[in-house]
């Protein structure tokens, strides 16, 4: 679809006709066409590998387009690295930020842009010009701190200093509240207006449908690589958005009967960790997980729920808390399997799966102690392949080869692979973080009801995700953390998106008063 | 007393002799590593080095167009270590396990065929080495006390590479912390991402300091055979790139404690020939086979962590990739 | 590292694009030199293959790099890179020296079997010592290796030196083992055998480096323990999820590969020289890098690669003999070029190759 230019009205601050990009069989984006209005806040919306950051990356200069055009305040330009696009006026602030840990946010900011062959004199001239900035935009930071010391919110205002720094005039943010609070995410809108109100433009990459309303004039959606409409924001709703975002009315409730649930199967009492570099990611945390119900933890990522699940599967070392298991404590990971917990972790790639090995090989993984797959020391290969292909078929992995790599699969299938893994050693506790993250839609159906599924065979899971609408979908209890606490524990039945969303922005209810 | 003070200030003298290929072959490391890439191979291009100087020397008789071979071939060596690494995203110790054998065997195989004497490069005639320069004033001021033959002896008196590895300390902590080029280097070792949407080339940087590590190391090797020793024998590096390496990690790729490191490791070889024969309180004799091996040991025991923690540069030995 | 090469390029045709690559490099030095490399070649071959007792030379060198390749290998499966091999081989040789300086007069075969457990106890000691570095603190296996290297070769020139050397000898070496502790020579038990096949060093313990390859192949593919090993070497983070410990991988994967190179020690010890001598190691623990990356970390692979190098030592020592601008060390230098070509270089086909033989990605489900 082509975007009409209408005589008499500027040329649009930022214009993509006819856009193509392939990442070897995989056309990330089809024949694009994008114009955004000067001045203007502008969101793309899109599910997981809808091709939004592709196409930013490629007006931005990271990737080249293998087709199509770029223009900019009207006049065509050829982008070849982001210096280019830096010099069109053209700003990134990326969703896992480029920074430099052991730098100061001024050297971070002078990277690039030292204003001369030695440091001194460009320091100087820097300094000024960003305590300008930041007076302008409401952009406080601390020049001279460690980015390493920084919180994550104000890393982010560095980001942006970085490209203002630098003459953007177009601003493109991807996926910017990804890792921050309510709060933190409402003051980044007040800057974004203010940005607007200065003349600048700024396109905002989201999968969010609350921040398309709130902040934004125009919104493009974009499905499987293409782009699929353009709407003003005022004269559309977030229900249209998320149909046109997922191409069908979506779905957000499985069909489930109420829980039953039983005894504690997991005891976490008071629960503290704290990371490699001492930082207390979890904080006196205590809560239960009964046989036959879902437990969901929800929160902003980033709020402790990924070094929780790793403490409680026993990979992580717990500062000081106890975690039981049928009222024993986990002595590791090893030991936690030994006790019937079965693991499915939020980082498959890195964690689930042994990249370069044969599924059947993944198969094992965690299990590979049992009598079941060895005699003597010596595995019985033809044994495992055979349990590998019956779980494949079982879990509808494509294709059903045991013998093929990891790689080789999709994200859907590899996460069928592993849920098949950790689901058919028939756990009594099922640690699951992420499930359908990089899932098709296809899959992400079938993983629920597998889950509800053993919720009613009695066992006791355990859900953590970000996904607000799995949370609310699967969970008979919800759970919300913020900061490595626990700010609210609710039934399912009594929560709505409002009521968590608070709690996830760390306002406990008695405070909201 | 005066014996151990004439001994000390001997000493001191020797030290610094034998730290200048460390210091050089150090510095050259240090600029590898802060961009990212590992440099297993100092050892490969010291030894490359050494060979082309001397080879250039007795051929040419001139101790310069020596130097300039050597820093020549040492580039080339560090080109193409980066060709492997950074073009070819292959493993960096691989690569540089690789050089170092390759130079290993070429070395002799090249002076066993051009110079006929079983694998070495004698540099004997005039102008051929680097001979040792006396700074202003060493003779008048030989007699006042302390000072005089501290500066006669100690600082004055070593050959022009010496004087430039000891030059080459402040130079590299300049250029590392007060230049653009300085600030891009240590970001490229730390994030190259955040270099790569900055605008700067990644790949670019990363070449350059291997040119930096190249020309370094070539002065290093030119020492070993036209200014300390007078020729090319085989494996005459003798582990210094390792040593260098290990004062590298010792000093945790700062300049002027890198510096401290070398010293040290150059102390405990200077002293080793003095303890022959030596007995010492205490211990008895010490073998010279302990006390060649002190620096390997030392190097251990830092790796080990008791002698503190070594914190390398966040990106060090991956091949930058773009993600998708 | 995963690839979608079918098996029979990546074990077959890659090896050889990376030989092939590093036999052209090599051969444009011969022709700078001023010689014919197609002479070399010849040359080469001959001195390798023509004649029995070459031959057994050949298979003598063979024997070192087979326990060398098979050390580099191992490690590598656990992801770690030792370059330890001269500093392990020497330090086996230790053990079994003293074994035979000592005990060398026990009887038959008690005497061997022992030796050859001392061997790879001492050698896995040595490699042992990187293994704890790195699993306890975290100190990179390739400078420790390095540095063990030289105070291995440190404390053998001492006790050769001193302690352990002949009397009345200035030589540094020990006295010669008592007959009983020697590893018989073939040629020796061909001739009982009425055969004649020229006098050379090679000696049993070739065939205890193939048992020592079908023990490794066994290990690492057929064993829950080689499982675990190739676990922490594919993905730490894997591993720790598994349960299994990187640590406990780590020293085991050190000790195993500082045993084998340990093991190279008989070849040299018992089978050929029948005393300790100074640097017997001769640089053959770097050769098994070459040996191992050629070989792609596969036992057959490995005999192959093992098998070439032998050709090219035996062969190369003929070639100076017979073309005196070459000289030996231009092995070395082809060494050094295989270990370019099939480990700092290797994914330098890679491109061309998958875009001919790649099978083709698996599409996603509809």
């Amino acid at each position: 679809m082509s975007v009409a230019v209408t005589a008499g009205q500027p040329a649009p601050a930022v214009a993509l006709e006819g856009v193509n990009k392939s990442f070897g069989p995989v056309h990330a984006n089809q024949d694009i066409a994008l114009a955004v209005q000067p001045g203007t806040i502008h969101g793309i919306i899109g599910e997981n590998g809808a091709g939004k950051s592709t196409l930013m990356n490629i007006l931005y200069g990271f990737y080249q387009a293998d087709s199509g055009r770029i223009l900019v305040d009207g006049k065509e330009l050829v982008i070849k690295s982001p210096e280019d696009a830096i010099a069109a006026g053209i700003g990134m602030v990326h969703q896992h930020f480029m920074l430099v840990e052991p730098f100061t946010v001024l050297e971070n900011i002078l990277l690039g842009a030292e204003g001369g062959w030695t440091l001194e004199a460009g320091a100087a001239r820097a300094r000024e010009e960003l305590l300008r900035l930041e007076r302008d935009y409401a952009l406080e930071v601390d020049i001279d701190a460690r980015i390493e010391d920084l919180p994550v919110g104000i890393q982010q205002r560095v980001e942006i200093l970085k490209a203002l720094f630098r003459g953007a005039r177009v601003l493109i943010l991807d996926e910017p509240t990804g890792v921050l609070t309510p709060q933190e995410a409402d003051h980044l809108f007040r800057i974004l207006k203010s940005l607007k109100e200065q003349g600048r433009t700024v396109i905002l990459i989201t999968h969010k449908l609350r921040e398309i309303m709130a902040v934004t004039d125009n919104v493009s959606v974009m499905r499987g690589g293409e782009m699929v409409a353009h709407r003003k924001t005022a004269e559309t709703t977030t229900e249209e958005l998320a149909e046109l975002m997922v191409g069908r009315k979506v779905l957000l409730r499985v069909e489930k009967r109420p829980a039953r649930p039983k005894a504690p199967v997991l005891d976490v009492e008071h629960l503290e960790v704290v990371d490699e570099l001492g930082v207390r990611r979890v904080k006196d945390v205590s809560f239960t997980v009964r046989a036959g119900e879902i437990v969901g933890i929800a929160g902003v990522a980033g709020n402790g729920q990924s070094q929780l699940l790793e403490a409680l599967s026993g990979i992580r070392r717990i500062t000081s808390g106890r975690v039981l298991l049928h009222g024993a404590p986990v002595l590791d990971a090893a030991d936690a399997r030994r006790k019937k917990l079965g693991h499915v972790p939020e980082d498959r790639l890195r964690m689930g799966l042994v990249r370069g090995f044969p599924a059947y090989e993944n198969a094992i993984l965690g299990y590979h102690l049992l009598p079941a797959y060895a005699e003597h020391g010596f595995l019985k290969k033809r044994g495992i392949i055979e349990h590998c292909l019956g779980w494949m078929k079982g879990y509808d992995v494509r294709p059903v080869a045991p013998l093929l790599q990891a790689t080789s699969f999709s994200g859907g299938n590899q996460q069928k692979l592993v849920l098949a893994r950790e689901m058919e050693h028939d756990p009594d506790l099922l640690l699951v973080g992420q499930p359908t993250r990089g899932v098709d839609i296809g899959a992400i159906e079938f993983i629920h009801k597998r889950l509800i599924a053993m919720r009613d065979a009695g066992k006791a899971i355990l859900l953590v995700s970000v996904e607000l609408d799995e949370i609310l979908s699967l969970a008979d209890r919800i759970i919300v953390m913020f900061d490595g606490t626990i700010t609210g524990e609710l039934e399912a039945s009594a929560a709505d998106a409002r009521r968590i969303g608070m709690l996830m922005a760390g306002i406990r209810e008695e405070m909201a008063a | 007393m005066e014996e151990f003070w004439t001994q000390a200030l001997l000493l001191t003298a020797s030290t610094f002799r034998l730290a200048t290929p460390l210091i050089l072959a150090a510095m050259a490391g240090l600029f590898a590593e802060r961009s990212g890439i590992v440099d297993i191979g100092l050892e490969g291009k010291m030894l490359g080095a050494a060979f082309a100087a001397a080879a250039a020397a007795a051929m040419t008789g001139s101790a310069w167009v020596g130097l300039m071979t050597a820093m020549g071939v040492s580039f080339a060596l560090a080109m193409l270590h980066g060709f492997a690494c950074i073009t070819h995203r292959g493993d960096h110790v691989v690569s540089g396990v690789a050089i170092n054998i390759t130079v290993a065997g070429l070395g002799p195989v090249l002076a066993d065929a051009w110079f006929r004497q079983a694998g070495r490069v004698p540099v004997t005639g005039e102008g051929m080495r680097f001979r040792s320069i006396e700074l202003p004033f060493a003779q008048a001021l030989a007699d006042v006390p302390v000072v005089g033959p501290l500066y006669a002896n100690v600082l004055s008196g070593h050959n022009i590479l010496v004087y430039v590895a000891a030059l080459s300390v402040p130079l590299t902590a300049w250029v590392v912390y007060k230049t653009r080029f300085g600030l891009r280097l240590r970001a490229v070792g730390e994030n190259p991402s955040a270099v790569d949407t900055a605008g700067i080339s990644v790949t670019a940087m990363r070449f350059r300091a291997l040119m930096i590590t190249g020309l370094l190391c070539g002065i290093a090797g030119a020492y070993l055979s036209i200014a300390q020793g007078a020729g090319f024998t085989r494996d005459m590096s003798a582990g210094k790139g390792f040593l260098a390496l290990a004062a590298l990690i010792f000093g945790k790729w700062r300049p002027v404690p890198v510096l401290f490191a070398c010293l040290l490791f150059a102390f405990a070889d200077a002293i080793q020939a003095r303890l022959q024969g030596v007995d010492l309180p205490l211990v008895g004799e010490v073998p010279t086979q302990a006390i060649q091996a002190l620096p390997y040991l030392l190097t251990i025991l830092l790796l080990a962590g008791f002698v503190g923690r070594a914190v390398a540069p966040k990106a060090i030995g991956q091949p930058y990739v773009k993600e998708r | 590292m995963p690839t979608k090469l079918p098996p029979w390029v990546n074990y077959g045709l890659l090896p050889l694009m990376n030989l092939g690559m590093a036999f052209l490099v090599a051969g444009l030095i011969v022709v700078i030199l001023g010689e014919s490399p197609i002479e070399a070649v010849r040359l080469l071959v001959f001195g390798a293959f023509g004649y029995g007792e070459a031959v057994g030379y050949t298979l003598f060198y063979t024997t070192n790099f087979i326990f060398t390749g098979l050390a580099v290998a191992l490690a590598f499966q656990c992801g770690l890179f030792n370059i330890g091999g001269e500093g392990q081989a020497y330090i086996g040789g230790l053990g079994v020296g003293l074994v035979g300086i000592y005990i060398g007069h026990w009887p038959v075969p008690i005497g061997i079997m022992i030796g050859i457990m001392a061997a790879a106890l001492f050698g896995g000691l040595w490699g042992f010592i990187p293994g704890w570095l790195q699993a306890r603190r975290g100190s990179h296996t390739v400078i420790t290796t390095i540095m063990l290297n030289f105070i291995a070769a440190s404390i053998m020139t001492y006790l050769l030196v001193d302690p352990l050397r002949r009397e009345g000898q200035q030589i540094p070496e020990s006295v010669t083992f008592d007959e009983r502790i020697w590893l018989p020579q073939l040629h020796e038990v061909f001739a009982e055998l009425g055969l004649a096949i020229g006098r050379s060093p090679l000696n049993a313990s070739l065939f205890i480096a193939l048992v020592c390859c079908l023990l490794y192949w066994l290990f690492v593919w057929k064993t829950r323990a080689g499982y675990e090993l190739r676990v922490v070497g594919r993905s730490e983070a894997a591993a720790v999820y598994g349960g299994i410990s990187p640590a406990r991988q780590i020293m085991i994967a050190m000790t195993l590969s500082g045993a084998l190179a340990g093991l190279m020690s008989l070849n040299e010890v018992l089978g050929a020289q029948h005393r300790l001598t100074l640097g017997f190691t001769g640089g053959y623990g770097f050769v098994g890098i070459a040996v191992a990356l050629m070989g792609r970390g596969h036992p057959i692979g490995i005999i192959l690669a093992a098998l070439l190098f032998g050709a090219l030592y035996q062969g190369g020592s003929e070639l100076a003999f017979d073309m005196p601008t070459i000289n030996r060390d231009m092995v070395v230098v082809i060494q050094g070029l295989v270990i370019l070509f099939a480990g700092a270089l290797e994914h330098m086909f890679r491109p061309w190759l998958e875009a001919r033989f790649a099978r083709p990605a698996v599409p996603a489900p509809a």
